[in-house]
């Protein structure tokens, strides 16, 4: 049974089994409430999967996920959305053939369920808050535009404002900024800095530098254990952790 | 953008209605006499069905094979209430039990089934039309919507049904008048439905009532819904990560697309007199998937085109060549999925758009991306 705690959310003893394949043993992991949390680790740590089994995209064999004190655990993926938390994939996902300001009102939370969107109509304040998204992911000049013509790192941009306009109390991003030029992933991480002022984020990214300007703290996956946690400055300086990435 | 935009499409949608009525509140009436006018009204109950599957084939990204189950079950609750109406004892005294259909005295029943009593009442008829067909889709559709059932799996399992229902009315003669269907049908409320004048005025009620369902069909496009189902066709895991419940929508335009076809299937059978278990089964499911394919799986407009063109063709090519015409069927379909996957209406958008490019100044390139890296670089 999942501890009472004052954490936004709390992972407890997680085991994901994939024919006998455990991608997850074991994990427990607590995640504060404005923290920004970095989740690095080799290929095949177990780092996605994680993400997957929090937003209910994977069952999990055992273990207890709580969000606010509450069991998310085996909730339908839409209504762990609507409790607060926001997921980014690894490949940008927008919708192409909707513009930017088309995508950003999809995610706005009204009319969600089937007579609220017969019903739905465009109120000022949602289009307030699709204009202050915009211009908070730099997409404020393209909002006509169409998500298809969009730059890799714009669409990416545009994904985390999707989040965004759902006002999530927990953002998960996967690699937000893979495939992103060097002068994008600086803005990349002024926004994550910003967005991580009222929220919690989990960010999986493989590009230390990047994480070394965002983390508070950073948590080390290793074949779907929890191999190390801390600052950034302790899990560099761990030999446990240098053997993993480094070989033997 | 106001309700009447809306409604018709703007001005293009207004100009393809105003077309559509056109050819078949005049032309046709006015060229063809009433036998093959009744023959296009016929068609135009097809058509109902064709439009359904444009919200749920083309906008939904969800193809049934068993469209015509719903076609049927409109058109079997009409038929039922018109064979009570024609069942009157006086016409059926020569009947070992007078006042019961004739086909359940042949089967040695003696007294009226249950199932067919609350059928003596037309607002209860009317209103089976819809629901039947739209309660059946309803159970059927959250059974495999909610298990992420879809794509080739749910187009068998609705062929499936198709069959399991088409075998079902067959075997139950006595229920269901069998193989033969239930035929004779004379009278609605007294009023004799094999006249002409009852036959030009059906015509025109299912030329009312198909644009009447197109025009809804596009109101409900253009708000919200049309953004999000597109946006399901596109990334379906992310609309589900925006806090939607995906199920529950493919349900409704499920559930939408049965009842429009089950209002079809109660035209076709007030205009055609009869209705029988092969206008249910897999042939004439996929009959209807082709019309729509043929029309454009993306237009509405298109999809009535589609089931006029494809049956006229098929009755004049079945009276030269009876045996060929599922053959030509099938090729017809294989070739317009593989070739022309957004069928005439697709053809006609790439002319417009190809005319239009044409006579127009070639337009400047998006530039927003180099924009954005200049700026971010300084």
């Amino acid at each position: 049974m999942a501890s009472n705690t004052n954490y936004l959310l709390a992972v407890e003893e997680l085991t994901v089994s994939f024919d006998g394949f455990k991608a997850i043993d074991n994990l427990s992991l607590y995640v504060d409430r404005n923290e920004l949390r970095v989740i690095i680790g080799p290929n095949g740590a177990g780092k996605t999967t994680l993400l997957d089994l929090i937003c209910g995209k994977t069952r999990a064999t055992s273990g207890s996920i709580s969000f606010k004190n509450r069991n998310i655990l085996g909730m339908q993926e839409h209504r762990i959305v609507r409790a607060g938390i926001g997921r980014k994939f690894q490949t940008p996902s927008v919708y192409e053939n909707l513009s930017v300001a088309e995508n950003l009102e999809i995610s706005y939370p009204s009319g969600r369920g089937i007579f609220g969107c017969i019903a739905f109509r465009q109120t000022p304040e949602m289009r307030e808050r699709i204009h202050s998204v915009a211009s908070t992911v730099h997409l404020f000049e393209h909002l006509q535009t169409s998500a298809a013509i969009l730059s890799h790192g714009q669409k990416q941009w545009l994904e985390i404002g999707m989040l965004l306009m759902q006002e999530p109390e927990l953002l998960m991003l996967d690699e937000p900024v893979a495939g992103m030029s060097p002068s994008e992933r600086e803005r990349t991480a002024t926004l994550l800095r910003e967005i991580a002022k009222n929220r919690s984020l989990i960010v999986i990214e493989h590009d230390m530098e990047f994480v070394k300007r965002i983390a508070h703290k950073v948590t080390v996956l290793h074949l779907g254990k929890l191999l190390a946690e801390g600052s950034m400055e302790s899990i560099q300086n761990n030999p446990e952790v240098q053997h993993v990435y480094l070989g033997h | 953008m106001d309700f009447l935009t809306k409604l018709t499409g703007g001005k293009r949608g207004a100009l393809e209605i105003a077309v559509l009525l056109v050819i078949l509140a005049a032309v046709l009436p006015l060229t063809l006499d009433i036998f093959r006018l009744n023959l296009v009204g016929k068609y135009l109950s097809y058509a109902f069905v064709a439009v359904g599957l444009v919200l749920l084939w083309g906008n939904t990204g969800v193809l049934s094979l068993g469209q015509g189950i719903f076609f049927g079950l409109g058109g079997y609750c009409m038929a039922m209430f018109l064979k009570l109406e024609a069942s009157d004892p006086v016409s059926t005294k020569i009947q070992s039990t007078p006042g019961i259909p004739d086909f359940m005295d042949w089967n040695q029943l003696t007294a009226l089934p249950a199932m067919w009593v609350p059928f003596k009442s037309l607002p209860f008829t009317l209103l089976a039309v819809f629901l039947v067909p739209a309660i059946l889709a309803f159970i059927v559709g959250s059974a495999m919507f909610h298990r992420r059932v879809g794509g080739v799996y749910f187009a068998v399992i609705t062929q499936a049904l198709a069959l399991i229902l088409s075998l079902g009315i067959d075997g139950n003669q006595g229920l269901t008048g069998g193989r033969n269907g239930i035929t004779d049908l004379r009278t609605l409320l007294g009023w004799d439905i094999r006249t002409q004048s009852a036959q030009y005025i059906l015509y025109f009620a299912t030329v009312v009532l198909l644009v009447a369902c197109v025009m809804l069909s596009r109101l409900l496009l253009a708000g919200k819904m049309g953004k999000l189902l597109l946006a399901m066709r596109d990334k379906e895991t992310r609309v589900r990560f925006s806090g939607y419940n995906v199920a529950n929508y493919k349900v409704f335009i499920f559930c939408l697309s049965a009842a429009m076809s089950g209002l079809g299937g109660a035209l076709f059978v007030l205009q055609v007199g009869f209705i029988s278990p092969s206008l249910v089964g897999i042939v004439a499911s996929i009959e209807m998937v082709i019309f729509c394919a043929v029309g454009g799986k993306l237009s509405l407009i298109g999809a009535i085109y589609g089931a006029l063109i494809v049956n006229t063709g098929k009755s004049l090519f079945s009276e030269t060549f009876p045996d060929l015409w599922l053959f030509l069927m099938g090729a017809l379909f294989i070739g317009i999925v593989m070739f022309f996957p957004n069928g005439l209406a697709g053809l006609l958008d790439g002319f417009s758009q190809k005319f239009k490019k044409a006579a127009r100044v070639p337009l400047a390139p998006p530039a927003p991306v180099p924009a954005i890296k200049e700026e971010a670089q300084a």
